[in-house]
């Protein structure tokens, strides 16, 4: 999808709520459904039909956790940091999985586009922690050995080297 | 409004349509520490440190956020509340780059006066901030994120005073900042310059881009003759630093100090103020004749025209054509000191010392360039010459006075009122109209053209057409009365815009100061006029020889710029 169909889209989805700034939210959420993820430029577009400045937007887009300001990978990897999870060592492997994708900073997303991680509150799955989820297919009882091998797996699916 | 009567720390005070109980306990007498009030702006309760107590319940609230109500019985200083606000200060500093001896706001900062008034000593709290990066990207000011503590005042007076919203706030809980969007630079946002976020800031997080070591090193280099010009909202307010009241003109000092420092030769910007109104009355009535376009913008005010330029270039071409008064004077001296350079092998160095955060960008715009040098090679704002007086040590009250020198220290009184709002149209309007008498200056003086409100309207006969002037300070002012020419509902021939409150002698460059003190420069100022020897442009004698002498082709090539043309 190019940039113009991409923008043209998120222009519906303003008018859909009435191009309203009292909508602000509203529209964010349905722009994050529809792409994954919010750009800038769907954010100054917002914020000029809208009428408010773009600081204002990227400040509520910031404010909420759930908005994601960056494209995320092909396969989106969810770690459980969930109380179980967490006491059976979830924390190292999403330590090892970060440095695997040689993340830096907030960014949560690797270079090559195919990953992206996070984590998650309790997947009702305590009995098999730890786990974590790739593309919301749940492995259980993970190590951070096991995890990498995981991604080493998908990798290789997809034509890329290690 | 409510009127009734509260007890603040056992004693009755009246209050009669204060907004908040913050500003009744100011009126008592008692000073609130504050960090996010900011009277001139909107109220935003964040930062607690406003607290009373409430002597019936006991429980403690933020006064700017309270409304005065009779009976209401409050203390300002119980133990609980110090306690409360030496804890605020605490963490405050506790993620703060307390580096106060070389921050720039030393001495004008409100999170190091409050530290010291409740004698935070030591700070129990490790800083475990990650160092943010600093913002030199701007010509006008210069942000260091490291010292922001949220109070929101930049936010605020960005959004509502100037309408550009280029700051907010970014992310939350520990992680919350103040940034443009995107965290970009700010060069690359439609920041405008206009500096009042950094006027308005409580600490050093957001300060003037400062040039004072340049400045010496040409003052320094026996190879430069410096010429400085001073423009007029300058002289009004600059003694507010030295003990002198607000409005008190002290011109001659400053030329006289600025000799000593070892200027070369001081110039008045009035000059070029007075060949500003000429050129632009001139091209008013032309304008007039020809049916447009309408309405003609003033140009003076670089941050307005940089407004026009990101948001809405159609109206470019309504901006006048003429160049600031800083510019033009620059164009006189490149011309008229040309020569000079050749016959002693100095090179000229152009210092203007200015109200505004603004000119820094203006001066370093293309059109303003040649040959790869800038018209005006240093801007200097109000406070940075503050700062190089100090340095020296020089004491302004016992300097022998001295005005500036001929011929470009000489000006009208249309030109010194030039530094508040109105003050553009009116000499325009002085020059247009075609009575020449005292009574028609006094005329034009009471017809609503001066004034405190954000936006003025006024109407003129000249030549028998009605002519139809709004005077506006304040961008967000300017995008009102845009929309409403837009929609067809106002019409205008002419419209003064500056974007600061009060005009140019509320500059960002200008001491720190609040409404009451901008009214009283501009007061300063008018004064100045009352007392001119001449209150015309074109009673200018060396503007009209010269501009005589260098005949219209001249005028026309250096006197006029076209913003966003390929010319
Ligand atoms: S901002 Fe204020 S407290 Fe902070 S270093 Fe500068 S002067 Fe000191
Ligand atoms: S300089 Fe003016 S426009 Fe730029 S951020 Fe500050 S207040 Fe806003
Ligand atoms: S930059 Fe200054 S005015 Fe703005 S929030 Fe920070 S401390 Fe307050
Ligand atoms: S804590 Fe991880 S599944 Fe419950
Ligand atoms: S001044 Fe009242 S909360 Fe900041």
């Amino acid at each position: 999808m190019s940039m113009n169909q991409r923008l043209a889209r998120v222009s519906e989805i303003i008018d859909a709520h009435g191009a309203q700034p009292s909508q602000l939210i509203a529209i964010l959420q349905d722009t994050q459904s529809a792409f994954n993820y919010l750009s800038q430029e769907d954010m100054t577009l917002i914020a000029q039909r809208l009428g408010i400045s773009t600081a204002k937007v990227y400040s509520v887009a910031t404010f909420y956790e759930n908005f994601s300001l960056e494209p995320k990978g092909k396969h989106i990897i969810r770690v459980c940091d969930g109380t179980a999870c967490h006491v059976r060592k979830s924390q190292p492997i999403y330590d090892a999985i970060h440095d695997y994708m040689h993340l830096t900073g907030k960014r949560k997303t690797d270079a090559d586009g195919l990953f992206t991680l996070e984590t998650v509150a309790c997947l009702g799955a305590c009995g098999l922690s730890p786990v974590l989820t790739i593309d919301g297919e749940v492995h259980a009882k993970m190590t951070p050995d096991s995890a990498l091998a995981l991604l080493d797996t998908i990798r290789k699916e997809e034509g890329l080297a290690k | 409004m409510a009127k009734g009567i509260m007890i603040i720390d056992g004693v009755r005070v009246p209050f009669d349509g204060e907004k908040n109980v913050l500003a009744v306990v100011r009126k008592a007498g008692i000073d609130i520490p504050t960090f996010c009030y900011y009277s001139d702006l909107s109220v935003y309760g964040a930062c607690r440190m406003c607290m009373v107590e409430d002597t019936k319940t006991g429980k403690i609230e933020a006064s700017c956020s309270m409304e005065p109500r009779d009976g209401m019985s409050i203390r300002t200083n119980t133990a609980k509340l110090l306690k409360h606000r030496r804890m605020i200060l605490e963490l405050l500093l506790a993620s703060h780059d307390c580096s106060c001896t070389n921050c720039a706001k030393s001495g004008n900062c409100r999170l190091q006066e409050l530290a010291q008034r409740f004698g935070v000593r030591h700070v129990r709290f490790p800083d475990t901030r990650p160092r943010y990066e600093m913002d030199y990207s701007s010509h006008a000011i210069f942000r260091d994120p490291n010292k922001c503590i949220l109070c929101g005042d930049c936010v605020r007076v960005c959004e509502e005073k100037q309408g550009q919203g280029i700051l907010d706030f970014a992310g939350r809980g520990s992680e919350l900042q103040v940034m443009p969007a995107f965290d970009k630079k700010l060069s690359e946002t439609k920041c405008v310059s206009c500096g009042q976020c950094a006027a308005v800031c409580t600490t050093g997080a957001i300060t003037v881009n400062d040039q004072i070591g340049t400045a010496w090193r040409a003052i320094h280099d026996p190879q430069k003759r410096v010429v400085v010009q001073i423009a007029p909202a300058v002289r009004v307010a600059i003694g507010e630093e030295f003990g002198y009241a607000p409005g008190e003109n002290i011109l001659d000092r400053i030329v006289s100090a600025l000799k000593i420092m070892g200027v070369d030769e001081v110039y008045d910007t009035n000059f070029a103020a007075d060949i500003t109104t000429i050129t632009e009355a001139e091209e008013f009535l032309q304008r007039l004749q020809a049916g447009g376009p309408f309405p003609m913008f003033t140009s003076c005010c670089p941050a307005w025209v940089k407004y026009l330029e990101l948001n809405d270039p159609k109206y470019l071409k309504n901006i006048s054509t003429c160049k600031s008064p800083m510019e033009m004077f620059a164009s006189v001296l490149k011309e008229k000191y040309a020569e000079k350079d050749a016959a002693d092998s100095r090179t000229t160095y152009h210092i203007a010392i200015m109200p505004c955060t603004a000119k820094k960008m203006e001066a370093a715009r293309d059109e303003f360039f040649h040959n790869g040098t800038p018209d005006v090679d240093l801007v200097l704002t109000t406070r940075e010459l503050v700062d190089m007086i100090r340095e020296t040590g020089i004491h302004l009250d016992e300097l022998e006075l001295e005005s500036p020198d001929l011929p470009f220290g000489l000006g009208s009184g249309a030109a010194v009122i030039y530094g508040v709002t109105g003050g553009v149209a009116e000499s325009v309007v002085r020059h247009c109209l075609p009575d020449k008498t005292k009574n028609a200056l006094r005329q034009v003086r009471v017809s609503g053209i001066r004034g405190d409100e954000p936006i003025r309207e006024v109407t003129y006969d000249v030549g028998g057409t009605e002519i139809k002037i709004a005077v506006v300070n304040g961008l967000v002012h300017a995008k009102e009365l845009i929309a409403d020419v837009e929609a067809g509902k106002r019409f205008y021939h002419l419209v003064e815009v500056m974007s600061c409150q009060g005009g140019c002698v509320g500059g960002a460059g200008q001491p720190y100061g609040l409404t009451a003190a901008k009214r009283e420069r501009g007061k300063g100022l008018y004064a100045a006029d009352a007392s001119a020897l001449f209150k015309r442009a074109e009673k200018n004698p060396v503007v009209t020889a010269m501009l005589a002498d260098f005949g219209p082709q001249w005028c026309h090539d250096h006197l006029h710029v076209h913003y966003g043309t390929e010319e």
